[in-house]
This record gives C-alpha cells, structure tokens and sequence, in this order.
C-alpha cells in the first residue's frame, strides 16, 4: 500500500515496515539533489517530525516522517549517488525504512489519485 | 597604426565564426588561462631572498618537522605574473557599476587605502604598552564618536569584526540584559524578509526564532508584531530600511510594542547607508544595531571581507557592552580590557575576539568620515536614494514592482513578472547582464519575493552611468520580452567562464587540490 | 564633495524624472518628527590634503614596531612581508570585488580562494580547509561549536596554555549558549593535567601549540585519549611560522585546527584584520562553518571554481545553519596565500629556521641575567621569561626610557592572575643583532 503527504512524502507500506522517500514532483520542484541526511538506525521518528534533510546547491528541506515508528535501515547509496533521488525518486532513491508503531492512523494520507488531484492544485 | 609593410591593422572580416574561435593557449587575448600554483610552483623555489640560518641548535624538543609540506615557491616575476593574471578575470567596482542589493558597492577611496598604511596604525602591535599607543585609541574612540553620534544612541562596541559578528554581539547584550533583570524571554521576533545572518546569530546563542510575515505591501505591520508578542519574547529584530528597500513606516510604534512587552529591538543595520544624517536610529527605538563599515563606511570588500561590524547600544544595554573598550578621560583614551578595569555601572558581558577589533578598518572609515563630513554623508545618502529611485523611475513601464505603494530607499526591488511567459529566469536576465558588462543585482533575495531582483546603484554613479544602466536593462528587457531567449538561457557567452556546474561542485566536493595520479 | 559624481543640475533632472518636487518626497515613510533638520554635530566635509594631516598626526603619536627593538607576540607577529603583497592586494580586481557570487567574473578570487584552502590544509596538515575565518580567536569558538555539533555533548575543555583571550572568546559564547566550559589554571609550568579533565561528557579538548607560554605541545598523547572518549581534539595555532620548523596538528591527531594566519601577509595593523584558518577532516566538513571554494567545470567543459556546500550557511539555512558567519577574511586570506606562494616550502622553512635562532640567541643571553629565568624547556620563536619585579613596570620603562618594545606581560592577558612577574619575550627574522643585544643590555641594567 503506497500513500502520500502535503509535504510530498510517500510511503509505502509492507506489513510493519514502511519505505519512505519524496515524490517525483517533490525532486522536480528541488532540482538537481547533492546530500541527503539520513537519520541513524534505531531513531524512533514521530509523525511530522523531521526524518531527513534533502539539499539541492540552494536549498535545504526537512522530509517528515508519515507515520511513528522506529528507522530500520537508511539507503546508503544516497550517500555516494544522491542523484538518484531525481533518477528514480519513487524506487532507487528512496531514504529510508522504519517499523511503524502499533496501530498508526494513515486515515488522513493521500493515495496515489488524491496525491495526484492535489499536486494539480499547487 | 601602419606595420612594417603599410598594410591597413585594419581586420578584413568579422563574422560569426569569430566568437567561436578557439585558440592554441586557451587564451582569449587579454583574458589568459592560469594553472594553480601546485601545477606551476615548485618546492625549491622562493620568491623571498632571506640569510641563511647559521644554528645548529634547537628547542623544539622532539617537535621537529620531518614531512615535506607540499607548498610550491613561485620568483617574484612568476608570482607577480599569476596574481595578475587570475585578478583580471574578477569585476570590481573600480571597473564598473556594481548594483548587488543589500551589499553597497560604493567607490573605495584610496586615501583610507594610504591612511590605514600609516606605520602609525599599521605598525603598532595590539598588547604594546598603552602609552605607546595613544594615537590608535584616538581612533578607535573617535569612529565611535561619530557612529554613536550619527546614530543618536548612548555607547558602541568596536570590536565585532563583520556585521554577522556585531549582530551576535548586539543579541549578546540583549541576552545579558534580560539576564540581569532575572527574565526568562527566549523568543525573538523575525519578520521572513530578514538577512540569514539575523536568525543564524540569534539561534548561535540560544534565541528561539519566531518569524513574522511580511504584508502585501513590504512591510511589518506593528499589529503583526503585537499579535505574535507573548511574555516569552525577550527581542524583535528588523533591518530598517528594510531588505525590500523600504522604510518601515510603523518601527516607532513596532519599538514601543516590543519595549512595553519588556524585550528590546535589535536593528540590522545593513542599509543604514540611506539614512545617514537623515534620520536617527536612536529616535525609532532602536536597542542595539550594528554597521557594517564595509558598506555604508566604504571600506573595501576585498572579494569577501575583512568587513567590521560595530555595533551601537542604547541607554538600556550600554552598561553591557563587552570588553574590550575606550573610555575617554579628561580629553585621553582609556583602554579596559578586563572586568577588573571596569567601573560601577560597566558591566561587560564578556569578550567577542582577541585583540581590540578591525583597526585597519576603522582607519579607513574614519578617512571616509572626515572626507564627508555631516553633511557630506547627509548628501551621500539622499544621492544613493535619489539613484535608486531614479532606476526605478526609468525601469517601471518594463520591469514589475512588487511594492508600488512605497518609495524606495537606497535600493530598489524589482520581481520577474515582467519576464512571465518569456521563458527567461532571473537568473538567466543576470547572466546576459554579464554580457553587457555588468555585474548583476542581487537575485532570489529577500525571499519573500518571487525571482527577486534587488538593485543598489549606490551615491558613486554619475548620471550618465546610470542612464547607460537603465538603457541596458530596457533592451534586456525588451530582447526578453521580443522571444530572444538565446541571449538569456546561453549567458554568459564572454566572460571568463560560461555557467559553471554547481551541483557537480556540490556533489563530489573537491575543495583543495591533489597531485594527479601518475598515468600507468 | 569629490567622491559625488551627481551635480545639482543632475539632482533637479532626476528628481523630475522620478516626480517629485524635493529630495524628501522619498523619505516620505520616515515620520516626519523624526527627519532630522540640522545636520548631526561633527565637523564638515574636508579635502584629502587636511584628512591625511589629521590622520598623519593621530598616527605619529604610536610608537611603531619598525622603529623600536621590538619582541611582543601573544598572538600578533612582527614579520617581513614582501613588498609585493601589498601591491597586489591592492589590484582593484581583489581590492573591490564583492563576495565571488558571479563564478563566471569571479575566478580571479575563487582561484586565490581554492589555492588559499589547499595551502592552509597542507600546512596544518589536514584534509580539508576553509576559505577563512575573521580570526584565530573567532575560529576557535567556532571550532567548539562545530565540535559540539559533531559529538552532540555540550562540553569543552580548555588547557591552561591556550591564549587567554580565546579562551574568554570561548568561554563567552558558551556562556550566552549555556554549553559546559572546563577552563584550566594557567599552565605556566607545563604540566597540566589535561588528560584527566576529558571524560565521556567532554565534545573536546582545545589544545594550543606553541602555546601562550611558548612551549611545544605533544598532541599525540590528549589527542588519543580524547578519542578513546569519542570527544575531539580541537589544536590551536597562533604563530603559522612555527609550522615551518615542527610538526603541524594533522599527522598529531587533530580533528579541527585553528590557526591565526595574521603572521604571513598581514601587517600588525593592532589588532586587526586578521584571518582565520580553519581545517578539518573530510568526513566533518558538512559541519564546517565558513565558506568553501570548490572545483568543477564550466559550460564548455573548463576547469572553473564556485562557492559550494552553500546549504550549510545561514543565506538557506538560516537559524539551522552551522554558523551566522557570512563574510569571510578575503584579501587578508589572499595576502596570506601571496606571502606564502612567494616562500613557498623552500623560504617558510627558512623563515622559521631564523626565528628559531634568534629566539635561541635572546634565551640564552637572558638567561644568563642575574635574578631572570628562562621557563621554557622548548619553544619556537616565543618564550616566558620569570623576572625578579613587576613585568609591566619594567616594559613600561624599556618602552620609555630606552624606546624597546620587550614583550607583553603575562599580566596584561591575565590580570589579577599573580604572574605579573612574568613576560612573553617573542623574537622573528625582523629583529636585527643589535636590537637582540639592546633588550639583554636593557633588561639587565633595569634590574
């Protein structure tokens, strides 16, 4: 199950584990990405707190965690290729993995055609 | 001129293919390629003819260095060479009108150049006995002197070294302040449109940063302040005229607010240079507001400082100012250097820096000061004023103003509706400035605008220069408008450099040179 | 005025260009009590003959280092710069450029700046360095910073032989900051106990060397023990030359080094503009505050140089960014890379080599002064001297009297202290044999 933030997160579920990333619009809108900060294995992530940062050469945004839950593994190839955050933002490129805490409400995320509807209002 | 032959030094032909031309060096006639230093230099070599050491002896203990440092000597010629060479790819503004927003690129005089050489100032050490010295405390005090009168307020500390580093100073003060009345206020109030630094400083000492939107019109309304003052903030701190070219037509009253609140009102001096011997800091309000001596004061930017950054003190945290500092005593400059120097109602907050601040530049802007005099930086800061609104006057039909409703200060802020549909950015308009031999403005800032474009002719432009500055940005315009994008989205085309590739620089950083691999 | 180019025929032209009946019609959002009438109270504008007068007589009342036997140091150098320097620095092209924001107009001052950095890390002997920092004093606080950020603990320790006005620098910034401070007694005797005071609170453990005093620190030992805690080692350097003669920090086991580059370049001007030099290991320098200059090609392929990593600076990151430090030091950096590329490895050694004697010659001779002792097992071209009297009634007097400039008191950086028979005596390659002669005869006839 994949769904989608306002803040252009999406997050894909597979039971308890969820992979996060930004969306194709959120790397377009970023341009070309230089560094991405992942956060370390083990950090417990709230809802709309900040995951990761993602720098392009003028600019620095906070990507938010969709959901609780606790960073299991973070995508070290950033690390060496951050442009694979605007190659396959949606697959390669992801940020991170966490297991989501128990019972987290995903009532008020987007999937794919409300996301879709919603960046066509921006 | 005829050769040897008679023939006409005329040239036959010019046509496209001339601008494409490569040639062998790489040069292209005045403008020649140079290598670094690590690939022209060599170990052995010294520019510097010394005595040779007769010693055997040493006192370094088992410290001696064994390693080969890796710096490369260049002779004199050679040196001399280079350092030409790489300053003639640089625009200057000895060399043209320099319009970047926010930043006053005024002439530099080169008399402050020959007054801070005096061996008097640049000659002395900072630790000599203080009577051997007295000459540079005179001028330490006598800057202030001028600053704390230009400014209407009641002290100065001249030892921050840029203006970033006199606004720590200043939220220094105001946080020791706070401290000594016993008050717990650790938000301070920043409206969106302020400089970086602003933030950056306050959050570098503890602050909490709570913005304030900027309105419609460019401005901060004091009722916007007044609903985002609560009893945990202790300061508000606002460039004025602010980062839109604007006077702030409501600070009297956004000071009253914040003062009746109990915190204190920081000023970002940064545009002081539209108001000097117009308008007194002191009479809006103002706690605390630093200068910067490189912009309104005209010493040298020097491609990225050294810059100075005073900072002038009101009634109420003057006691706070930090060390060290001159007090004048029957006419003769006292230093104080240590909290035991201090009297009753001196209570410093600690020190910002070894030493007594940037003397070089105090020299400087004190030549400034007294070349001008009151009333010729009275006159200096209507002329900036006047150019500026002058621009904006012959660039209004064309360009759009994202704040018709209020004059403009000593800059004008333009954004890039005016380029909508055109295809050409902001960025792309100042790089094809390139072309026609300027300097672009500021761009993308403030950042309450879109596509930002921020011009600051400044006082130093003749009236000639500013109707050739107007002329070009009219045809630029109107090139834009008319669908040439190529003269836009491929500029520079002749500069030292086309567009260069950041987000390869930013990527894989490579940030000091390394010896190149030996091919196998 | 000569520096106003507009006339007042060009004034009333603009005036009705814009629309406006007078000057003030623009400042019409300054409230209307508030514009001042009168001009402030301070004197009229002057001509560049009666300026240079006024500033020729405030200047010859100072007592200049060329014109004295000379030996104070603490932090501020007296050495020969190259007449050259001076003028180069002077080119319009770096003297008035702005902050290199325009790569493509710009490379003149990002070429200085990328050789500038590559110079700075190979000396101190470290991976990466800055394009400079205001100076060692301001480099050193944010150096603590830098290093709290990296550790997230809140905690440095400062030994006794950093200069005393860094550590008040640090201790300032801590203070406003409310980060932890573990500031050490004057190490005047050289046997601080530093290694004690690192634990697993510590972010690091600031270490100068040469230090205040004049001696040659080992790092090896602090830096391995601050390691093992997973604190850093933050080394200080206030005399560059001194890299010519020893080990630099890197190879010792530094993480951060500081060093004021006032030495090479830069006049003592005193006190200032001086210039910072900042250095790290690569893995740190997304928490390096300052501006860094980067390599990398231009539209046609061209080696080319840009300002980089810019997201760490506070024009994007604003209250997140890992300093408020906007400008840099530039043509201080520059005149320092100039005086350095025309040593090059070659002349710096030299440069050292002839300070280091002649800091040996004056030692020697003072030591065999009735009632004076040398404290310095090791030193470089700096060293603390115990007299048998008050430190600076003795400089106050060879000043006077005899027009020497003997050294700083260790009083002046520590008042209230108790060493005020104590002086820093710092000799360079500028003293002649003469003056080294005059201070001994001086400083034993005073006694």
């Amino acid at each position: 199950m994949k769904l989608y933030t306002k803040d252009h997160e999406w997050i894909a579920i597979d039971g308890d584990v969820a992979t996060v990333g930004i969306t194709t619009y959120a790397q377009g809108q970023l341009g070309d990405v230089v560094f991405v900060e992942l956060p370390d294995v083990g950090k417990a992530l709230t809802k709309g707190g900040e995951a990761a940062v993602v720098e392009s050469v003028k600019a620095a945004s906070e990507v938010y965690a969709p959901l609780d839950g606790t960073v299991v593994e973070a995508n070290d190839k950033l690390a060496d290729d951050p442009g694979l955050v605007n190659l396959e933002p949606e697959a390669g490129g992801w940020f991170l993995k966490m297991k989501l805490a128990e019972g987290v409400d995903t009532s008020d995320l987007m999937d794919e055609a409300a996301y879709e509807a919603f960046v066509q209002t921006l | 001129m005829l050769n040897d032959k008679g023939r006409s030094t005329r040239s036959e032909t010019t046509d496209e293919a001339d601008m494409t031309a490569s040639t062998f060096t790489g040069a292209k006639a005045l403008d020649v390629e140079e290598a670094l230093i690590f690939e022209i230099g060599r170990a052995e070599v010294t520019g510097v003819d010394l005595p040779a050491p007769k010693g055997a002896k040493s006192r370094l203990g088992a410290h001696a260095r064994k390693a080969p440092l890796d710096l490369p000597g260049l002779a004199e010629p050679e040196a001399v060479r280079h350092y030409v060479r790489l300053s003639r790819k640089n625009y200057s503004i000895d060399a043209g009108l320099y319009p970047l927003g926010s930043c006053t690129m005024k002439h530099n005089p080169r008399l402050n150049e020959k007054m801070a050489r005096l061996p008097g100032f640049s000659d002395v050490h900072p630790l000599q006995p203080v009577g051997t010295v007295e000459g540079a405390l005179d001028v330490v005090a006598e800057v202030g002197r001028w600053l704390v009168e230009l400014t209407g307020m009641a002290a100065v500390a001249m030892s921050p070294k840029a203006g970033a580093h006199g606004e720590l100073a200043g939220m220094m003060a105001i946080k020791a302040a706070l401290q000594a009345r016993g008050l717990d206020k650790p938000v301070v109030l920043v409206p969106e449109s302020a400089h970086g630094t602003n933030p950056a400083s306050a959050a570098l000492i503890g602050f909490e940063v709570r913005p304030i939107p900027a309105r419609a019109d460019g401005t901060v309304r004091v009722e916007d302040v007044r609903a985002a003052i609560d009893d945990r903030v202790g300061a508000l701190m606002l460039t004025n005229p602010n980062t839109c070219g604007i006077f702030e037509p409501e600070v009297a009253e956004i000071a009253a607010a914040i003062h009746e609140a109990g915190g204190y009102f920081y000023a970002d001096g940064a545009n002081f240079n539209a108001i000097v011997g117009k308008v007194r800091p002191g009479d809006f309000g103002v706690d605390a507001m630093h200068i910067n001596l490189h912009k309104t004061f005209s010493t040298p930017h020097g491609g990225g400082g050294p810059g100075a950054g005073p900072v002038v003190l009101s009634e109420r945290l003057a006691a706070f100012a930090p060390l060290p500092f001159v007090r004048m005593e029957k006419g003769r400059p006292v230093l104080v250097e240590d909290a035991s120097q201090t009297r009753a109602g001196e209570t410093p907050y600690g020190r910002l820096t070894a030493f007594h601040g940037q003397m070089g530049m105090f020299t400087r802007a004190l030549a400034y000061m007294l070349s001008h005099g009151s009333d010729g930086l009275r006159q200096a800061s209507e002329d900036a004023v006047l150019s500026a609104n002058y621009v904006r006057a012959c660039l209004e039909d064309l360009m759009t103003l994202p704040f018709p409703d209020h004059p403009s200060m000593h800059e004008v802020l333009f954004d890039d509706r005016f380029l909508e549909g055109t295809g050409v950015t902001t960025l792309d308009f100042a790089k094809a400035m390139i072309d026609e031999g300027y300097h672009p403005m500021t761009m993308y800032f403030p950042l309450v605008v879109h596509g930002a474009m921020l011009i600051e002719p400044t006082e130093s432009e003749s009236k000639a220069s500013l109707d050739l500055f107007v002329a070009t940005l009219r045809d630029l315009t109107l090139a834009a408008k008319a669908g040439d994008t190529d003269r836009f989205t491929r500029a520079p085309r002749f500069a030292p450099r086309r567009r260069l590739d950041e987000t390869r620089a930013a990527r894989a950083p490579k940030l000091k040179w390394e010896k190149p691999v030996a091919a196998e | 005025m000569r520096y106003l180019p507009l006339t007042a025929s060009d004034r009333a032209e603009m005036l009705a260009r814009i629309g406006v009946a007078e000057i003030d019609a623009l400042y019409a959002d300054v409230p209307a009590d508030e514009l001042l009438v009168e001009l402030p109270d301070l004197p009229r504008a002057r001509g560049e003959m009666e300026v240079e007068r006024i500033m020729s007589r405030m200047a010859a009342k100072n007592l200049t280092a060329s014109a004295a036997p000379f030996f104070c140091g603490a932090g501020a150098y007296k050495h020969h710069v190259p007449a050259t320097v001076d003028h180069l620095i002077q080119r319009s092209e770096f003297l008035t450029s702005y902050t290199p924001y325009q790569p493509e107009i710009t490379q003149g001052t990002l070429q200085v700046l990328f050789e500038f950095q590559t110079q700075v890390a190979n000396l101190l002997g470290m991976e990466v360095a800055n394009a400079s920092m205001y100076d060692g004093s301001t480099g050193t606080g944010e150096a603590v910073l830098m290093a709290h950020r990296i550790t997230k603990r809140r905690k440095a320790v400062l030994s006794g032989g950093l200069h005393p006005h860094y550590a008040e620098v640090v201790a300032t910034l801590s203070k406003m900051a409310s980060d932890a401070v573990v500031r050490m007694a004057p190490d005047v005797g050289g046997g601080e106990d530093l290694l004690e005071q690192i634990d697993k609170e510590t972010s690091c453990v600031v270490v100068q060397s040469p230090d205040v005093f004049g001696r040659i620190v080992d790092l090896a030992p602090i830096a391995e023990k601050a390691h093992a805690v997973g604190a850093l080692l933050v080394a200080v350097v206030t005399e560059v030359v001194a890299l010519g003669a020893i080990e630099p920090p890197g190879p010792q086991g530094a993480d951060i080094v500081v060093a004021e580059g006032q030495s090479l370049g830069n006049p003592l001007g005193f006190g200032g503009p001086y210039v910072g030099l900042f250095a790290t290991r690569s893995k740190y320098v997304r928490q390096m505050p300052g501006r860094l200059c980067g390599e990398t090609v231009d539209a046609e392929g061209k080696r080319g140089f840009v300002l980089t990593l810019s997201t760490r600076e506070q024009h994007i990151r604003r209250e997140k960014a890992t300093s408020n430090i906007c400008t840099n030091a530039g043509l201080c950096a520059t005149a320092f890379s100039m005086h350095l590329t025309l040593l090059g490895e070659a002349g710096l050694s030299r440069m050292a080599a002839l300070n280091h004697e002649a800091a040996i010659e004056v030692a020697e001779a003072l030591a065999q002064v009735p009632g004076v002792e040398v404290l310095n097992d090791t030193f470089f071209n700096e060293f603390t001297v115990k007299l048998p009297g008050d430190a600076t009634a003795l400089v106050e007097k060879l000043a006077r009297d005899e027009g020497i400039l003997a050294g700083v008191p260790v009083s002046r950086l520590l008042p209230g202290a108790g060493l005020d028979d104590l002086l820093l005596v710092a000799v360079t390659e500028c003293s002649t044999a003469d003056d080294r002669a005059a201070l001994v005869a001086a400083i034993s006839e005073a006694l």
